[in-house]
């Protein structure tokens, strides 16, 4: 089958629209949050909100590689950057909802708060992660890391795994949601098997 | 999305505690306006009204000196927030689910070390007690808090009507376990029933009660109709609900959470914002139907009934026996 490459103007458009589709969950969440429909606990109704995104936008960014192979397109790929940084996106707003609202910007109350919670640690350290990534994740980074990129955006399995393991460590009693993150994931992760695995060789075999 | 339950209110229905405590009349037309909307979305989502609405009103509710001055959580929150994994694992599915279980009649199973066991019902046991309105504040082991209009009996005197033996050290209660009433319990989340126990001299202390209702109504199921136990500086978990059995022991009984995760809860169980949760900080909590803004409310040490009960531990290392 033939297919036609689209042309910019196409590709513009279709980008817009993927761009205004990821915003949908940002518009519900602020709907809710200016006309007080955050239900009884709204900070904690955030937090979850905002991490739930979170999470799927990384399991979708990661999903547009096995897509691209799957349906012998490249077009999956263009959408990954935006994807990846709408990721970092929904990121932010879940630690903005944990600094502003949780910890009312006091460090007392954090220097309290994150020793007593080992799933905030893994958290703060996987969005320090996402920040290196989404600090160079332009053009022009990309051609000033040259080789380095490919291996630092690796970090972004790493995230993932980290990401779930923060959901799974502050569930109380029923992992079904968290369950259904990781077997996804997991998926996602058995694509990439052969590339792991040679990431996960010593060096020194290559000799 | 977890936790999304319908909004029936705004705060500006919301009934203000002076009008509540002075005129019955006030809160009983409000009341009418808010049923009348809520049924129409209960039935519209294939709900019977009464899930949301005990509505049946308790007369002759003494005030108690031991009720804290604070406002009460709207009645909204405090019957569709609620963790009662017998009716599902989510805030919001005990007030979608609770209006399978039957509370009418009820019988509670009196054992173990006292004089007079048997098999009683819960009206006649009720007939003997005085019912007093206790508001309290109930304060979550996942670090939130909401302050309830209890109505209810002191512990206290139940127990000493069932004449407990020398040997009487601990009280253990039961929930009811029929997972046709209570869908919950056909997953394994927790061990089914779930159990719950207290010391024989927490049992004693004059703020445990035990509940049959709320704002001055029977208890909707939800909340753990129609009879269930509030110790006010332990967290939530040890308040067991839909108690049908009671059983005075010589030894420590066996807890529903202590079983499924012995290091995270502990049977004792004591509010204290200096004992971490092993996952998460209990030093602060956040405070149910408050705005986004709110900060979080330092949590006290027994909740804030130190006078009360700190004496019950003097001497023991509340770190070690959390």
């Amino acid at each position: 089958m033939v297919r036609k490459r689209l042309s910019k103007f196409q590709l513009g458009i279709l980008k817009t629209a993927v761009f205004s589709v990821c915003l949908i969950p940002f518009g519900f969440i602020t709907w809710d949050s200016v006309n007080n429909l955050l239900g009884a606990d709204p900070i904690q109704t955030l937090h979850f909100r905002t991490g739930d995104w979170t999470l799927r936008f990384l399991l979708i960014t990661l999903s547009m590689s096995p897509l691209q192979r799957l349906l012998k397109s490249p077009l999956p790929i263009r959408f990954r950057r935006m994807l990846g940084l709408f990721t970092f996106f929904y990121a932010s707003m879940h630690l903005l909802v944990w600094l502003v609202l949780d910890q009312s910007l006091s460090i007392d109350n954090m220097l309290e708060d994150v020793p007593e919670s080992p799933y905030i640690i893994l958290g703060l350290l996987a969005y320090s992660m996402l920040i290196s990534l989404a600090a160079t994740s332009t053009a022009s980074m990309m051609r000033r890391l040259g080789g380095t990129w490919f291996t630092l955006h690796k970090l972004i399995y790493v995230i993932a795994i980290m990401g779930v393991v923060h959901f799974f460590w502050l569930t109380k009693l029923d992992y079904i949601e968290p369950i259904l993150y990781a077997v996804v994931l997991a998926c996602l992760l058995a694509f990439r098997w052969p590339m792991i695995k040679s990431m996960l060789k010593p060096k020194t075999n290559n000799v | 999305m977890r936790n999304k339950q319908p909004s029936l209110l705004t705060y500006n229905d919301v009934t203000p505690k002076e009008d509540f405590d002075n005129s019955r009349a006030l809160i009983s037309a409000s009341r009418r306006q808010f049923m009348l909307q809520s049924s129409t979305v209960m039935l519209a989502s294939g709900l019977a009204p009464s899930t949301l609405w005990a509505g049946n009103k308790i007369e002759n509710i003494k005030k108690s000196m031991y009720s804290t001055k604070e406002k009460p959580t709207p009645y909204e929150y405090v019957t569709t927030y609620n963790n009662f994994y017998e009716f599902g694992t989510g805030k919001g599915d005990p007030v979608v689910n609770a209006h399978r279980l039957k509370t009418k009649p009820w019988s509670v199973t009196v054992e173990g070390e006292v004089g007079k066991p048997g098999v009683y019902d819960l009206e006649d046991i009720l007939k003997r007690q005085q019912l007093e309105e206790r508001i309290y504040r109930l304060r979550c082991v996942e670090a939130w808090s909401m302050v309830v209009p209890w109505i209810g009996f002191s512990l206290a005197e139940l127990i000493k009507q069932m004449e407990p033996t020398s040997k009487a050290k601990y009280v253990e209660f039961t929930t009811l376990y029929d997972p046709e009433q209570m869908p919950g319990q056909n997953r394994r989340t927790l061990k089914w029933p779930y159990t719950e126990g207290l010391r024989m001299d927490e049992a004693m202390n004059p703020l445990t009660l035990m509940a049959t209702g709320l704002y001055g109504e029977e208890m909707p199921n939800q909340n753990g109709a129609p009879l269930r136990l509030i110790v006010p500086w332990k967290y939530g978990f040890k308040s067991i609900k839909s108690i049908v059995k009671i059983r005075l022991t010589e030894h420590m009984p066996k807890t529903s959470w202590n079983e499924v995760a012995s290091r995270e809860y502990g049977f004792y169980a004591n509010v204290n914002p200096q004992v971490p949760h092993p996952r998460w900080s209990q030093s602060r909590e956040r405070i149910i139907g408050a705005s986004l803004f709110t900060p979080k409310r330092d949590t006290e040490m027994f909740n804030g009934y130190g006078e009360q009960v700190a004496s019950l531990y003097k001497g023991m290392s509340l770190r070690r026996f959390f």
